[in-house]
């Protein structure tokens, strides 16, 4: 096994997760036309969900995924009354920065709590080896509940009726609503499946790295890139631009400092903003 | 009538000896959250014992007065922008007399600015970047050995141990690991090791993965850095994780916390450059003895010291040593005798660079180098062993 | 033109007091809280000729500030320039660097152009934190001699006050000339309707770019003042996030689109943040009560406190304006 190998699949796993937290920002945007900035604390708060019940419940981590996404729904739905549900349709401005005001009092409740020292999940799992590299057990379950996760989400908006009617709002909301669908619940709904999915992806990134209340910064710094690259709206295709991402990072890192790589990214980012700003995998029909 | 005299008479000494008893105040800041809370913490429980035990002693004594030393003390929350802003006010409002520095070189630096511009002296501990010195300061005094002094004894352990090593050094791109690592990797090309690969990774960094894929690709079969706890602490778990298997380890400050054993067998075998130990023999000139210290520690904290403890009680030592010496508060008889102490405490030798070029480097106190192993009960414990001479337990090498 | 508004007038005003009140009694404890005012309002005020006038929401306003921090305090600490010429080239720098990326981003609208933006100041952070010749991530640092030139390290703490205290007004009386001339009122019809602008004539694209490079000036030469008074600066201080976010809680909380506002939000931040950083208690909340506040006035009073007060007293927006 070579080492530029080994890196790529390293970074192909991390980059399911990358996906998974990118998903629930690009549903929300294409959806209501949301840009949810709450989208940062809501991960950290999934990686301190999953904390919590993880020392008080010592049981396998990856069970307790449940109750943390089950958890994460619930939230979403509060938080989308408390500050979205008022500024849908009005400026983008506007929501950008109520969910701004909203991730501001998230991690300064979080840091009463927790203050910002770091923590960890301490729950590991036997990792593959191949020659001298070593993919760890943590991460190749984090990348398999991605992909789980996500299927999961394709499953329900193509194949339910409630995922429909979030597709029909999302295309079309005056068409929609015509048809009877209540847009009010739509929005609820999704917006609360937004958050769940960030954090499920908070909850997993726990599992693998130390994290504080601010650690969900970089990840919703990479939901962005991943989310533009994707174009809005279209979930799955998150992941798939998540784990390029993340193919892309180990790609490149054994040639050059680690420490290039967030502006590499974000080079890409401004390129792709203004060279392909409905994404790089349009489709020709429209 | 008697009785109201007596208790009169009474009132006025205990008032006499209030005014008499004059007060001391030492303003620092520490950092009780963000990333250097652990090291912090456990540098300020070294002021304080060393404050309780003077206070409870009857002060320090200077000038013919007593004076009982008060604290004034905030959170930088492990953030330089907040330490300027608190050591600013710890100046201007809480008046402190002397200052200590928070933990951590580039804190320390900061906090620097703030006290050289108001003249007022300051006992760096906690801090080993020789940069902070070398900036024109007329009142700073460094307690630890400077960050050149860190891997030299790392190093010739393992060039005694084995020659032809390959070292990998993966550091934090910060001030203190900088200033540890480049005079390192110049001594251990200087030695005849052999350097195969090197990466600063940027601060705040907790995913590991891409550099020790790295790592793992050049063939090294010894690594060092790290930076402070928490980067420490996830190199060690990633690399006990990715079944590196390196021979040998040694990664700075984290493993000297009594709290590396919540790592297991992943902080087995982690060799650590510490300023000072435990084992270490000493003859201390005043203050307490090893042993002393050690005890008096562990019965009130209920844990180890760890060097950071040892610093900052031997920060206050030694300014209580320099005050009673000048014989009065006033910064500039007190830095004085500082400019030219060469004193020997349990914590070792320290003396202070009296020229304007460095003024206040460290340059009488030496380093050991530690390695976490299992005693005969199977129980982690720190051994020291390097330099040879002092040694408790032998280097195990290889590691794995 | 602008020396017949009465708000200039207050401006001046409003800097002699800055400037006289610590000087009385040498109280170099309120110095110091008036100076973090006095730069909160040139963050807020420049902020406000993007967002206010413009429309285009700046979230990484904060990288004008620290790059000129850093072109500032290289020069005059390792190319020994004078203090007040490295703050001027510094401001002169960062500008032109704002034109050039303004080519780049100004073409993006609304949201994306915020996103943009964002992801620029992760990108300068992450640069400069590469970059040998200023410090990597460990930064730059003065060294106690350079306050010789001039005149010591306490003289030289008042001559920055005072610089930054000039800087404000600036700020302040650039915004009342904009707003009362032909550039300011293509920069509001863009933000009214860039398309209808554009239809009717407005140069669109370098209104755009001017105003950008313009906002970027004097916070600039701010930066360069401020980082060579504390003496270093590093990337996590230089570019951080939170401040560039705050400069919109302040900027919100005033009032955009005013000149009034982009002062009397932030100075009223200013001393609510200050107050709650040392009460031991309260320290951890002061995110959440920045937080609470945007949020009360996005939902409720998107004008701000100024809007407010012309909602109240319809007159007084003919003086503060």
């Amino acid at each position: 096994m070579s080492g530029i190998l080994a890196s790529m699949i390293d970074g192909l796993l991390v980059g399911s997760v990358y996906g998974l937290a990118a998903m629930g920002l690009s549903l929300i945007w294409g959806v209501m036309d949301v840009i949810n900035l709450t989208h940062g604390s809501m991960i950290a708060l999934g990686m301190f969900g999953l904390y919590e019940l993880f020392i008080h419940i010592h049981t396998n981590a990856y069970f307790l995924l449940i109750p943390v996404i089950a958890g994460g729904f619930v939230l979403g739905i509060v938080v989308y009354w408390i500050s979205v549900h008022w500024v849908v349709g009005r400026s983008q401005l506007m929501s950008l920065l109520s969910t701004f005001a909203v991730n501001m009092m998230v991690i300064g409740i979080g840091t009463a709590i927790w203050s910002t020292s770091p923590y960890n999940v301490n729950f590991s799992l036997e990792g593959i080896s191949v020659g001298k590299y070593t993919f760890t057990g943590n991460h190749i379950a984090a990348a398999t509940s991605a992909v789980v996760i996500a299927l999961a989400l394709e499953l329900f908006l193509y194949r339910t009726r409630p995922g429909k009617a979030i597709r029909a709002i999302a295309d079309n909301r005056e068409a929609a609503e015509l048809m009877g669908i209540s847009s009010v619940a739509v929005l609820t709904i999704a917006f609360g499946i937004g958050i769940a999915l960030a954090i499920s992806s908070g909850a997993l990134v726990s599992t693998l790295f130390p994290f504080t209340i601010l650690s969900g910064a970089t990840y919703q710094m990479k939901s962005f890139v991943v989310t533009v690259l994707a174009g809005l709206g279209k979930p799955f295709g998150a992941l798939v631009a998540g784990v390029l991402l993340g193919l892309l990072e180990g790609a490149v890192t054994p040639f050059i400092a680690v420490s290039w790589i967030p502006l590499i990214e974000f080079g890409l980012f401004v390129v792709v903003l203004i060279a392909f700003p409905k994404g790089i995998f349009v489709r020709a029909s429209a | 009538m008697k009785r109201l005299t007596l208790l009169a008479l009474a009132a006025i000494v205990l008032l006499a000896a209030a005014a008499f008893a004059q007060t001391i105040t030492v303003g620092f800041t520490m950092s009780k959250t963000g990333a250097y809370t652990v090291d912090s913490m456990e540098q300020y429980r070294g002021f304080e014992m060393w404050r309780d035990q003077v206070n409870a002693a009857g002060g320090i004594k200077a000038g013919g007065k007593s004076y009982q030393i008060k604290f004034a003390s905030y959170d930088d929350e492990s953030n330089s922008k907040r330490v300027q802003q608190l050591y600013t006010r710890l100046i201007l409002e809480d008046k402190a007399d002397f200052l200590f520095s928070p933990y951590s070189s580039p804190l320390t630096t900061n906090a620097s600015i703030v006290t050289e511009q108001n003249a007022k002296v300051m006992l760096t501990t906690g801090a080993a970047d020789e940069k902070t010195y070398k900036l024109g300061n007329n009142l700073l005094f460094q307690m630890f050995a400077p960050g050149g002094e860190y891997l030299k004894g790392a190093l010739d352990a393992l060039k005694a141990k084995d020659a032809k090593a390959t070292v990998a050094f993966v550091y934090e791109d910060a001030a203190f690991s900088v200033a540890v690592v480049k005079p390192a990797m110049a001594y251990a090309q200087q030695i005849g090791l052999s350097v195969v690969f090197s990466e600063a990774y940027a601060p705040a960094t907790t995913d590991f993965s891409a550099i020790l894929d790295k790592v793992i690709s050049s063939g090294a079969t010894v690594l060092m850095g790290g930076g402070h706890y928490p980067d420490g602490s996830t190199l060690a778990r990633q690399l006990g994780a990715r079944k590196a298997n390196l021979k040998m380890v040694t990664l700075l400050v984290a493993p000297d916390s009594p709290q590396w054993t919540e790592l297991g067998d992943a902080g087995l075998g982690v060799t650590v450059p510490s300023q000072w130990e435990p084992q270490v023999v000493s003859k201390p000139q005043f203050g307490p003895t090893v042993a002393q210290f050690v005890k008096d520690y562990e019965a009130k904290y209920k844990t180890e010291a760890s060097y950071e403890s040892a610093g900052g009680y031997a920060a206050g030592l030694i300014l209580q040593h320099a005050i009673e010496q000048a014989g009065s508060i006033d910064s500039g008889k007190v830095a004085a005798v500082l400019n030219s102490m060469d004193v020997t405490t349990f914590y070792g030798r320290t003396k202070f660079s009296p020229n304007a070029a460095d003024h206040g480097l460290q340059v009488g106190h030496t380093m050991v180098i530690a390695q976490w192993q299992k005693d005969k009960s199977g129980k982690m414990v720190k051994q020291v062993v390097w330099p040879v001479a002092g040694k408790s337990a032998d280097l195990k090498y290889p590691i794995h | 033109m602008t020396m017949r508004r009465p708000l200039f007038w207050l401006i001046l005003i409003t800097a002699g007091v800055f400037a006289y009140l610590p000087l009385r009694g040498n109280n170099i404890s309120l110095r110091e809280d008036l100076i973090l005012v006095a730069v909160a309002i040139i963050l807020a005020s420049n902020l406000n000729l993007m967002i206010g006038y413009t429309g285009y929401v700046n979230f990484g306003h904060i990288v004008f500030y620290g790059l000129g921090g850093y072109v500032g305090l290289y020069l005059a600490t390792v190319r020994n320039w004078n203090l007040v010429v490295a703050a001027l080239a510094a401001g002169l720098a960062v500008s032109l660097f704002a034109f050039l990326l303004g080519l780049a981003i100004l073409r993006l609208r609304g949201a994306y152009f915020a996103l943009a933006t964002i992801g620029v100041l992760v990108a300068v952070q992450a640069f400069v934190s590469n970059f040998d010749p200023w410090g990597r991530s460990t930064g730059l640092y003065v060294e106690f001699t350079s306050y010789e030139s001039l005149g010591g390290p306490v003289r030289a703490l008042w001559i920055t006050y005072f610089l930054v205290i000039g800087l404000m007004a600036l700020s302040m009386i650039l915004s009342l000339s904009i707003k009362i001339s032909k550039f300011g009122l293509g920069l509001f019809a863009i933000r009214e309707d860039e398309d209808a602008a554009l239809v009717l004539g407005v140069n669109t694209t370098m209104y755009k770019s001017i105003v950008f490079s313009v906002s970027a000036f004097l916070p600039a030469v701010a930066g360069a003042l401020m980082f060579f008074k504390n003496g270093m600066i590093d990337p996590s201080i230089a570019f951080e996030f939170m401040l560039s976010l705050e400069g919109i809680v302040m900027l919100m909380l005033g009032g955009q689109g005013t000149v009034v506002g982009a002062a009397l939000g932030p100075g009223l931040y200013e001393r609510l943040r200050a107050y709650l950083l040392t009460s031991p208690k309260l320290s951890n909340f002061h995110l959440v009560i920045a937080g609470g506040l945007l949020l009360l006035v996005v939902l409720f009073a998107p004008g701000g406190l100024i809007g407010w007060l012309y909602r109240l007293v319809p007159r007084s927006s003919e003086v503060m304006e």
